[in-house]
């Protein structure tokens, strides 16, 4: 889903810098009020896994390839604002060291997997997961849920700004794109779901999002997004 | 709890490390859903025209002067695993030291 340069319009691009860097210091902020000791080794190695696993391209219909995305991952893990630091700092390693994404759309490539993908896949999340009364067998619906819709939501995300600079209708970009990632979102709510419940399994209190349910009082409000 | 936690982050940025050495070189070379997609409808061309940054010393996750394909991507994915753990625990450590103000 990284988009190259020349795809969209340079004004779209600068619009979307703008929201995607201010989400960033508004995350930056919040983070700074949450991270403790036990945060910084995790966002590092949570990071890393998000790298290596976007290089796994599986294949999907037609000739096509998907990869995991990590972002509702990163955010049920750390929370939203670290989550979309995550999805921020991997992508602009990718577009800088490995040409991944151009650097003129880096701006959208952020709001498409970061603020969408990681900030909206969190509220789908945690919607699901508060309806379902922070039931376990509810954060397991919620998981794969917000994990399959931060994909499509990106990629319809993708396909309006498509649209938007002119290089394809949104008649033709908007169910090419979310077709092929309804496909993908299923890889991601499979890798996604995998990879928490191992973590879940071992280390609970590492996944910020389940433990809040067994934390006492006032402190599980915080790292929602308000 | 201190060294349990070490242990499990050794075990995250091994398996994140195994995955960049030894299944990434080996993963679907297909078009991804977004080139799929610029290729189906003719609007490919468009982002190989230019590109603003030309430094990226893994471009497409190879590294040039290595012939053998899959050796070139297992380095490159393992390097840039390296990368971004230390740009994220760097960054990470900055945003906790702002913490006392």
């Amino acid at each position: 889903m990284h988009i190259p340069d020349g795809f969209l319009s340079h004004g779209l691009n600068a619009a979307t810098f703008v929201v995607s860097a201010g989400a960033c210091a508004y995350g930056v902020k919040k983070v700074n009020q949450k991270f403790g000791e036990k945060e910084v080794p995790l966002m590092g190695v949570t990071a890393a896994f998000v790298f290596a696993a976007q290089m796994l391209n599986f294949p999907v219909a037609g000739g096509t390839s998907g990869h995991f995305l990590g972002a509702v991952f990163s955010s049920v893990l750390l929370g939203p604002w670290a989550g979309l630091i995550i999805m921020t700092l991997v992508l602009v390693v990718q577009c800088l060291g490995f040409a991944d994404g151009g650097l003129t759309a880096l701006g959208s490539n952020i709001f498409n997997m970061g603020v969408v993908g990681a900030l909206g896949g969190y509220i789908i999340f945690w919607f699901l997961y508060r309806l379902s009364g922070r039931s376990q067998k509810g954060f397991f619906v919620a998981l794969p849920v917000a994990s399959w819709f931060s994909v499509v939501l990106g990629a319809t995300a993708a396909a309006l700004e498509l649209a938007i600079s002119g290089t394809s209708p949104l008649v033709i970009a908007l169910p090419a794109m979310a077709g092929i990632h309804a496909i993908i979102g299923v890889g991601e709510a499979i890798i996604t779901t995998t990879a928490v419940s191992l973590i879940l399994k071992t280390r609970p209190d590492l996944v910020s999002c389940f433990h809040k349910r067994t934390a006492p009082s006032g402190l599980a409000q915080e790292g929602g997004v308000s | 709890m201190k060294n349990q936690l070490k242990g499990f982050l050794w075990i995250g940025l091994g398996v994140s490390l195994l995955l960049a050495l030894f299944l990434s070189p080996f993963a679907s070379s297909s078009p991804d859903g977004l080139e799929k997609v610029a290729e189906h409808h003719g609007f490919a061309e468009k982002g190989e025209g230019w590109t603003l940054w030309q430094y990226a010393p893994f471009r497409d996750y190879t590294l040039p002067w290595i012939e053998n394909k899959k050796l070139s991507t297992a380095i490159a994915g393992a390097t840039g695993v390296f990368a971004i753990f230390l740009i994220a625990v760097g960054f990470a450590t900055c945003l906790k030291k702002g913490k006392v103000r």
